[in-house]
């Protein structure tokens, strides 16, 4: 059958020969960039999107932004490439969030990396920590369960969707250190994402759950559980304005989640203001403010140095907060 | 009751819907069978195309959705023509499927793949239409207990793979777990084996292990045959292309089983397609080889795996239609896509989104029965990529697979990191052990510790957690009798029919 064969073998060339193409393309045009430092489908990739569908929508940029991934060391392989090799890309933004900022802090980028090595762009959006019980849970609030944690520390089984040390477990640490209960003392159970650890809430394996506001959304409507507390500054509107924060029940314990860029260390000052002057117009425009509140998240207007102050000022926090709750000596 | 199914068949009957569910099938089947992309990074590319197209929602996921199913189709082909895993899915699928390529049989056992595969997803999707809200109120009762007693069965019943050598298998899958260690440990955030490279962090990816350990080590075998002048072995004979009748129901029972099985794991939240085709194959070679003939080109070694793996793609969106928590690595970027469109799946959704639920669905059937009528035809025609080369063909596979890779890390270092893995499988199979073991225990193990540790510090380090639900002293029970029955049965036949010719 030669002519089978050599349509098959044609077949193999065109595509290695397609795929080949397609990575020469891609190293070729200079479109605006947004790392994920995660694989694909995580919030890193989300946030990346956020801006990407966001800046088209308002025409705010004149190319599609790609979307590229660089998982590994939870954002530490794609903070090591912006700080070494593209460190002066114009059109690379990278996506960040808190648990970055606490990474920073604890040293989990490397002792070498500090804060200041990249230039903070800004934040779309951001998020609360969420204390949450099921339904039929015996608390019926913050500080009934908080009395019982006191009584006995490792009485409650608490789970999250992180590692010890991680912003999920900090919520938790948190919590226990505004009544002087000793974090290292708290039976924390740890689960692959926030989704498993709902299971296991759900299923009744765990008790409390320190989730974000924004992915219990479905959950409440359904009743099947209650938020004890929100960890915002001040009460949430919509959905959320019956739930009251940890501050007003007497715990004061505030942990925001936002979803933000930074930027190589040596991008030109013109490009850097030019990136926070398209974040700071799109996060005004009215097609925006739905797809944010679409993702579930609150306007968070920092942006440009502002942003890049309190990012510093949020790691030097951190750093402080760990010595505290025992992470770090 | 079934409104919303009746309205969702509405919705995907448009003839744009229908195109897309076409344009899915085919695209995912091509995704699955190119190693190194798979359904995952498949809906990852093509997700914000869907968005930047406008598409609504319903349509987008019926798209992705084709994708995901597809791709459950194709995972098997380069399993049966190359022996590399297409997908995480497919990896049982070479311990049969390239055998009976070997012999020939590409056509058939493709056929078969593509029936097996259609029957799995069908009871599946009948399934989820049913019984969907039901289903997750019982899957959240599987705790981390459950699931450590889930993964004790898995490995009990890969006690069955041991055949010749059971001491290589033992060490194969061992040799796995202790890959699965490499990374973050995940319950106290501690870096295991990751020699200060960051890039070692989030542990070794799937599809690096697959295709460093399949396919490269493929080449390097090859490579060795060059370098020696040893003759290249005779092409396979195509043979006949069209699966028998007689063949799909000498493994209707095998089909139907796996099926079932296939399903109520996909149904379980953080399992997946390669979990679930695992316990199809072992449990159906336990219960119906009788020849022992498992791993050599038997039919039924084949369909096991199969239908249980696209069972579980169609199970695993239980969960994410009724609880919004995904059942898998895929569906996890299904919600993703929902949560572009604004849509929040969860327990609301049957009621507040019943044409994107009753869409989908519905979307699933017509799929399926497209992917049928796509692969049946082709498998023909795939089977004749056998007449290209091998040392033309695997390495076209590979280069395609690397790109793939690369794609996904932006970093050289998973491209250095796939070739010594690659490097350690050629060794592997140099000193006889089989792959299949190395990659179970690599995603079972991590499942297991995971549990494991997750239960005990549930019980404060109480190890009667183990054994306290009725779900899991019922998977332990069924873990022993894997293991026991067989040693038992093998005496007892001895004692009682001391005539029976050894065989």
């Amino acid at each position: 059958m030669p002519n089978s064969r050599f349509l098959s073998r044609w077949l193999v060339a065109a595509v290695t020969g397609g795929a080949l193409l397609a990575g020469a393309v891609q190293a070729q045009a200079k479109p605006p960039e947004c790392i994920a430092p995660a694989k694909p489908g995580g919030g890193y990739d989300l946030t990346c999107r956020l801006a990407a569908n966001g800046l088209q929508d308002a025409k705010l940029i004149d190319e599609p932004m790609m979307v590229s991934y660089m998982p590994g060391g939870i954002g530490a392989v794609a903070y090591n490439h912006v700080t070494g090799v593209r460190d002066d890309d114009p059109n690379l933004i990278v996506a960040a969030s808190t648990g970055a900022a606490l990474n920073l802090a604890l040293g989990k980028f490397g002792l070498e990396h500090k804060v200041d090595d990249v230039r903070w762009l800004g934040a779309l959006g951001v998020d609360y920590g969420a204390i949450v019980v099921r339904k039929d849970a015996p608390w019926n609030n913050l500080d009934e369960l908080m009395k019982a944690l006191k009584q006995d520390p490792s009485g409650v089984v608490i789970g999250a969707g992180g590692t010890v040390g991680s912003q999920d477990w900090m919520k938790a640490a948190l919590m226990a250190k505004a009544d002087d209960v000793d974090p290292r003392k708290l039976r924390y159970v740890s689960f692959e994402g926030g989704g498993e650890a709902l299971a296991a809430l759900l299923g009744e394996h765990i008790q409390v759950f320190t989730g974000d506001l924004a992915e219990l959304k479905p959950q409440l409507d359904s009743g099947e559980i209650r938020i004890l507390a929100a960890l915002s500054e001040e009460r949430m509107g919509g959905p959320y304005a019956d739930i009251p924060t940890a501050k007003e029940q007497g715990y004061d314990v505030e942990w925001p989640i936002w979803r933000g860029y930074y930027m190589g260390p040596n991008v030109s000052d013109e490009a850097y203001q030019q990136w926070a002057d398209r974040l700071r117009e799109l996060n005004d425009t009215e097609s925006f403010k739905a797809l944010r509140e679409g993702r579930g998240l609150f306007p968070m207007s920092k942006f440009g140095d502002d942003f890049h102050q309190y990012v510093k000022q949020q790691v030097a926090d951190f750093q402080q907060l760990s010595k505290e709750v025992g992470l770090t000596k | 009751m079934f409104d919303f199914l009746i309205q969702g068949f509405g919705v995907a009957l448009t003839p744009l819907n229908l195109g897309l569910a076409f344009l899915g099938a085919l695209l995912g089947t091509l995704f699955g069978a190119l190693p190194g992309i798979g359904p995952i990074n498949g809906i990852a590319i093509l997700m914000p195309l869907a968005y930047t197209l406008g598409l609504p929602a319903e349509s987008a996921l019926i798209l992705l959705a084709g994708i995901y199913t597809g791709s459950e189709y194709g995972g098997r082909m380069s399993s049966i023509l190359l022996n590399v895993p297409g997908d995480a899915g497919a990896v049982m699928t070479t311990l049969d499927g390239h055998p009976l390529a070997k012999k020939g049989l590409a056509g058939p056992a493709l056929g078969l793949s593509a029936v097996s595969s259609f029957i799995g997803a069908t009871i599946a999707i009948v399934g989820l239409t049913l019984f969907a809200p039901l289903l997750a109120v019982v899957a959240v009762k599987f705790g981390p207990a459950e699931f450590f007693a889930l993964m004790i069965f898995a490995f009990a019943s890969m006690s069955a793979m041991m055949g010749k050598d059971p001491i290589k298998t033992l060490i194969g899958a061992v040799l796995g777990v202790l890959i699965s260690t490499v990374g973050v440990d995940s319950g106290t955030g501690v870096l295991r084996f990751t020699f200060d490279m960051p890039e070692l962090y989030d542990g070794i990816d799937f599809v690096v292990m697959i295709i460093g350990l399949f396919a490269v080590s493929e080449i390097l075998l090859m490579l060795e045959h060059a370098f020696r002048h040893d003759q290249e072995g005779e092409m396979a004979p195509i043979g006949r292309v069209m699966v028998k009748m007689s063949e799909v129901l000498y493994c209707k029972w095998a089909i139907l089983r796996s099926s079932v099985i296939g399903f109520v794991i996909g149904v379980l939240p953080g399992t997946g397609a390669s979990v679930a085709s695992a316990v199809a194959y072992t449990t159906e070679k336990r219960i119906s080889d009788h020849d022992n003939s498992f791993g050599t080109g038997n039919m039924r070694g084949l369909a096991a795996p199969e239908a249980a793996n696209n069972a579980s793609a169609a199970g695993s969106f239980v969960p994410m239609l009724t609880l919004g928590i995904p059942g898998s690595g895929t569906t996890a970027i299904l919600l993703g896509a929902l949560m572009l469109y604004n849509i929040n799946p969860g327990p609301m959704m049957f009621r507040e989104q019943p044409v994107v639920v009753g869409g989908l669905i519905a979307s699933l059937y017509i799929g399926n029965v497209m992917l049928l009528l796509l692969n049946l035809p082709l498998a023909g025609v795939f089977a004749r990529v056998l007449q290209v080369p091998r040392w033309l063909l695997v390495p076209s596979v590979a280069i395609l697979a690397f790109v793939g890779v690369y794609q996904l890390h932006s970093d050289l270092m998973a491209i250095y990191l796939m070739l010594v893995i690659g490097v350690f499988g050629y060794l592997l199979r140099k000193f006889g052990f089989s792959l299949a073991p190395v990659v179970l225990g690599f995603v079972l193990g991590g499942l297991m510790e995971e549990n494991l540790r997750r239960a005990l510090s549930i019980s404060g380090g109480d190890v009667g957690i183990l054994f306290q639900s009725g779900l899991s002293i019922g998977l332990w029970i069924a873990a022993a009798l894997v293991v026991l029955v067989p040693m038992f049965a093998g005496k007892l036949k001895a004692k009682f029919l001391p005539a029976a010719k050894p065989s």
